[in-house]
């Protein structure tokens, strides 16, 4: 795409984005709730940073990142790079996650709402680990061409188990973490491979077995998150344990 | 200032693991240089910049709008006035949402005009809107997650079984693509806001979760949407 259609496409699409959420936002608070803001001149200039951001970090991405981020995933769906398919799914997805603005919007609630108790860098690597492990075997589905329905319903159900064993105050935060893993930067990069390696692999769908990937990348974070809640769970058990004797 | 510079740094570092892995495979794996540099180098600067500035906006507007609103939807105390936010916020954001509109486009394509952009659209919309009203009603109730969940996901499987395997893939994606940026903050902080006003509820275990709904809900819809017309 031309820089002049990076600059425009993408100033309409954080419109697209902003509008009306914020229309709906301020329709509710001034008109049917004719509630006051406080600090509405901060709340204006903060929105103005807000869009600024995503705008500027929209262009970066076209500009900097998808290119090379495209073109790599391109080449390691070939066939001639598949000992590194496996590795770059799984860095890329790790990588990707770890700057995604909706999860730090949420790690970083989680950790106000927690007194600091639950951290989002740890949150958001867990997260983190969870789209890697994702993306490794979703590639790995594209190549063995298993049904994708088995797969999410392992996840689920491995979820819902570990959900069974975590302490309740994280579930309700693993489950949305789920839903944020995968938007402004990991979807364009994790769409190039999916389709890569479906349109590259003999036998297999691009548009049934190329889109499973993002879904994927929505079942493994509970999983980590949870995981990684029971396992603190279980040492801060151990250690209570070991001081009582 | 300080605080500026922290946040700076945050960002930076938020972008840093995105960077090692692209130098990583294309330096030594791929064994190439970056083809044009000062372009990259720009994007990254932009990238850095733009995370800190949304970051920013999130403490300065976003949040606090989200648990204004929060606020005074518990002072009304009409429950009515709150599921019709919900569902005006679920439908509107997922309506305009640029992803979605891409997707949909593509699953008329393949379906060579069976699903209809426009009405899939809706779906997963209407989808999202009751995702979000009904995790507003589970916040007011004080309900665990984990049964909605376990009902959605059940629902979810046993329509898979029936539904054509084009929707299925399309249908497990669509929970993904349609919270955006923007939505997710303004959905959470209103989620724990309302959690944190209501006595006796706990803005972790209540509060949270409302971001999830709205990624479940649309595959169900969606589903009901293929099993119809497909």
């Amino acid at each position: 795409m031309s820089a002049h259609g990076v600059i425009l496409g993408d100033m309409l699409s954080v419109f697209r984005d902003v509008a009306p959420v914020l229309m709906v936002a301020l329709f509710f608070q001034f008109v049917v709730l004719r509630a006051r803001l406080p600090n509405a001149r901060r709340i204006a200039g903060g929105f103005l940073a807000l869009v600024a951001g995503l705008y500027l970090f929209m262009i970066g991405l076209d500009i900097g990142i998808f290119p090379i981020g495209e073109a790599m995933a391109e080449k390691f769906s070939r066939p001639e790079h598949q000992r590194w398919t496996i590795v770059f799914a799984f860095c890329i997805g790790y990588a990707t996650t770890m700057a995604e603005p909706a999860l730090l919007a949420v790690t970083q609630k989680a950790e106000e709402v927690s007194s600091g108790g639950l951290k989002s860098f740890r949150l958001r690597n867990a997260v983190a680990l969870g789209v890697a492990l994702a993306l490794s075997v979703g590639v790995y589905r594209i190549s063995t061409g298993d049904p994708l329905w088995v797969y999410i319903l392992v996840g689920y159900a491995v979820a819902l188990t570990l959900t069974w064993f975590a302490p309740k105050e994280i579930v309700p935060l693993a489950y949305d973490s789920g839903g944020v893993t995968t938007s402004t930067i990991t979807v364009p990069l994790v769409a190039a491979l999916g389709l890569g390696l479906a349109a590259n692999t003999p036998g297999r769908d691009p548009l049934i077995d190329g889109f499973g990937l993002i879904a994927f990348a929505s079942v493994f974070p509970m999983i980590t998150v949870l995981g990684y809640a029971v396992m603190m769970k279980t040492i801060i058990l151990y250690r209570k344990r070991g001081d009582r004797r | 200032m300080k605080y500026i510079l922290q946040l700076l740094f945050r960002s930076v570092m938020d972008v840093a693991p995105l960077l090692v892995v692209i130098f990583f495979f294309q330096l030594v794996v791929i064994g190439e240089s970056f083809p044009n540099t000062p372009r990259m180098l720009a994007g990254i600067a932009l990238v850095i910049a733009g995370l800190f500035l949304f970051m920013r906006g999130l403490e300065l507007a976003l949040f606090p709008l989200g648990e204004s609103l929060a606020f005074s939807f518990a002072a009304k105390g009409d429950v009515k006035i709150l599921l019709a936010f919900a569902v005006a916020i679920g439908y509107t954001a997922t309506m305009a949402e640029p992803a979605l509109i891409v997707v949909a486009e593509k699953a008329e394509k393949i379906t060579e005009g069976s699903l209809q952009a426009f009405t899939l659209r809706n779906t997963v919309a209407g989808g999202v809107a009751i995702g979000i009203a009904l995790g507003c009603i589970r916040i007011i109730l004080g309900h665990p997650i984990h049964y909605y969940f376990i009902a959605g996901y059940v629902m979810v499987m046993a329509m898979t079984a029936m539904a054509p395997t084009k929707i299925i893939g399309l249908a497990y994606d669509i929970g993904g693509v349609t919270t955006s940026t923007v939505t997710v903050p303004l959905v959470t902080a209103l989620g724990v806001g309302l959690a944190s006003s209501i006595s006796g509820r706990n803005p972790l275990i209540d509060g949270f979760g409302l971001v999830a709904f709205a990624a479940m809900t649309p595959m169900v819809t969606v589903m009901i949407y293929g099993i119809l017309v497909l």
